[in-house]
């Protein structure tokens, strides 16, 4: 090839450019909440703080909030005040590093650990009402901050780890989570709109569980579908997961309460 | 050369039926395995049954011409005229284990039992469909023809 040649391949190659910035838009990956692939009328349920059922959750924190428990004697708001305002930035990152534990921990699990370790009272059972209404209330007062859990230093492993989970094809139908939710959001599987299967709306109201749960059980939910074994809530497996997944939604508005179908 | 493929895969059939009943074994040659997997032929209205039924659920990810369902996936291509596209051997391997077509497919092995991973308990050991299924579901894609 010729530098005249050569020149040509190149001013071609620059004049395709930006016609390809058009048939594959930035936008197209760009991170979207499930709201979006959402139909107006779960949109509108969630809308409406009247209608919202995540709404009822929500109160229930409130008055756990404030509830003492345990030997010590205090409540949530003994140690981070009445609105638990220092804790709005932390919401928004976890899972989080735990160092005495030496791995990261999720914010379910961060909830149990102030319970046992400075009320001295009882881990509340993973995905119980008890512990998604306080949950949920964390995640509402962040609610519109951006997602941004860290994935440097020692979350590093656990990232990759949750990141083979992703791609790794599980169950009777052989299937992974990229394929449904990084190949197909948009289109539908039989009555049902894939979203990107972000957890920036977790912990959510599900109408078909008529009641809030974690991203854990959505996890546990797809496993399924493809008809694999799911891990367990709170298991080493999903909170890696829950690791890549909250990365790949970096950047994205945290939405509480959220409903979804 | 093809007959040492062929030899290997039913080897490989045999092997994994060992483990489970459920397997048949099969012979690729090019993008198809051409002999039925049973002795009795497929049963296209039964095969039609079980496209629209949740235990395949091809209508989970294809449309196809079955009205009387509501809703038809949009995961996969619509499969309308299938029949005149494929034969029925390229049909068969493509729902034996459509991986070996395409390794990123998202259409899962209906006739497979090995090389799974974390298989719910209910399921283990178990292919999706069986062979006289799988013929059955042929015999039906057979009908869609282009008008
Ligand atoms: C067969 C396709 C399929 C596979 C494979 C799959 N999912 Fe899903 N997922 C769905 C469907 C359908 C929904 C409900 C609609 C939606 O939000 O996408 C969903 C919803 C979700 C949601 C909720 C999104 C929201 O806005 O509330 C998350 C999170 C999620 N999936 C994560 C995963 C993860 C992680 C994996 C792998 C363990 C996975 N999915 C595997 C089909 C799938
Ligand atoms: C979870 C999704 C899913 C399910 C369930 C599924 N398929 Fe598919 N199928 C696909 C996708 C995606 C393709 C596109 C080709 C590829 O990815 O390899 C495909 C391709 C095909 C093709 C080739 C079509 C063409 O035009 O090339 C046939 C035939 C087919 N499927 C039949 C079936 C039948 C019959 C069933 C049920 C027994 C079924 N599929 C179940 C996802 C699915």
């Amino acid at each position: 090839m010729g530098p005249y040649q050569r020149g040509l391949v190149l001013a071609v190659a620059l004049l395709l450019l930006p016609g390809a910035a058009l048939i594959f838009p930035a936008s197209a990956q760009e991170a979207r909440s499930g709201y979006f692939y959402a139909s107006p009328e779960t949109q509108a349920l969630q809308d409406d703080p009247f209608a919202n059922p995540g709404s009822l959750w929500l109160e229930e924190g409130r008055a756990r909030w404030q509830r003492i428990e345990g030997a010590a004697g205090k409540s949530c708001a003994s140690c981070h005040g009445d609105n638990g305002t220092e804790l709005i930035e932390a919401s928004a990152a976890y899972p989080k590093f735990n160092k005495r534990l030496g791995r990261p921990i999720t914010l379910s699990q961060q909830i149990n650990q102030c319970r046992v370790r400075h009320m001295g009272a009882a881990a509340l059972a993973p995905d119980s009402e008890a512990l998604m209404s306080i949950e949920l209330l964390l995640r509402q007062r962040a609610a519109g901050r951006p997602m941004q859990v860290s994935v440097d230093g020692p979350m590093r492993p656990f990232y990759e780890r949750g990141k083979a989970l992703y791609f790794q094809r599980r169950g009777q139908f052989n299937m992974a989570c990229y394929q449904c939710h990084d190949q197909r959001p948009g289109e539908f599987v039989r009555g049902e709109r894939l979203s990107q299967g972000q957890i920036n709306n977790f912990p959510a109201y599900l109408i078909r569980w008529g009641t809030v749960g974690s991203a854990h059980r959505r996890f546990q939910l797809c496993d399924r579908q493809a008809r694999a074994e799911p891990f367990q809530i709170g298991s080493p497996e999903y909170v890696a997961l829950e690791v890549y997944v909250a990365h790949r939604a970096r950047g994205l508005a945290v939405e509480a309460p959220a409903v979804r179908p | 050369m093809l007959n040492w493929l062929i030899i290997m895969v039913l080897l490989l059939g045999f092997a994994s039926s060992a483990q489970s009943e459920t397997v048949a074994p099969y012979g690729i040659v090019a993008d198809a395995i051409p002999k039925p997997l049973t002795r009795n032929p497929g049963d296209a209205i039964r095969g039609r049954g079980l496209a629209a039924g949740r235990r395949a659920n091809c209508l989970g990810c294809h449309r196809m011409p079955i009205p009387e369902q509501p809703f038809h996936g949009t995961a996969g291509p619509r499969l309308d005229g299938v029949g005149s596209r494929y034969t029925a051997g390229q049909l068969r391997l493509r729902l034996v284990d459509p991986t070996l077509i395409n390794e990123d497919t998202l259409m899962p092995p209906f006739h497979k039992v090995g090389g799974l991973h974390r298989v719910a308990p209910a399921y283990r050991g178990k292919a999706i469909l069986s062979a006289q299924e799988i013929e059955d579901v042929i015999a039906y894609l057979l009908t869609l023809k282009d008008e």
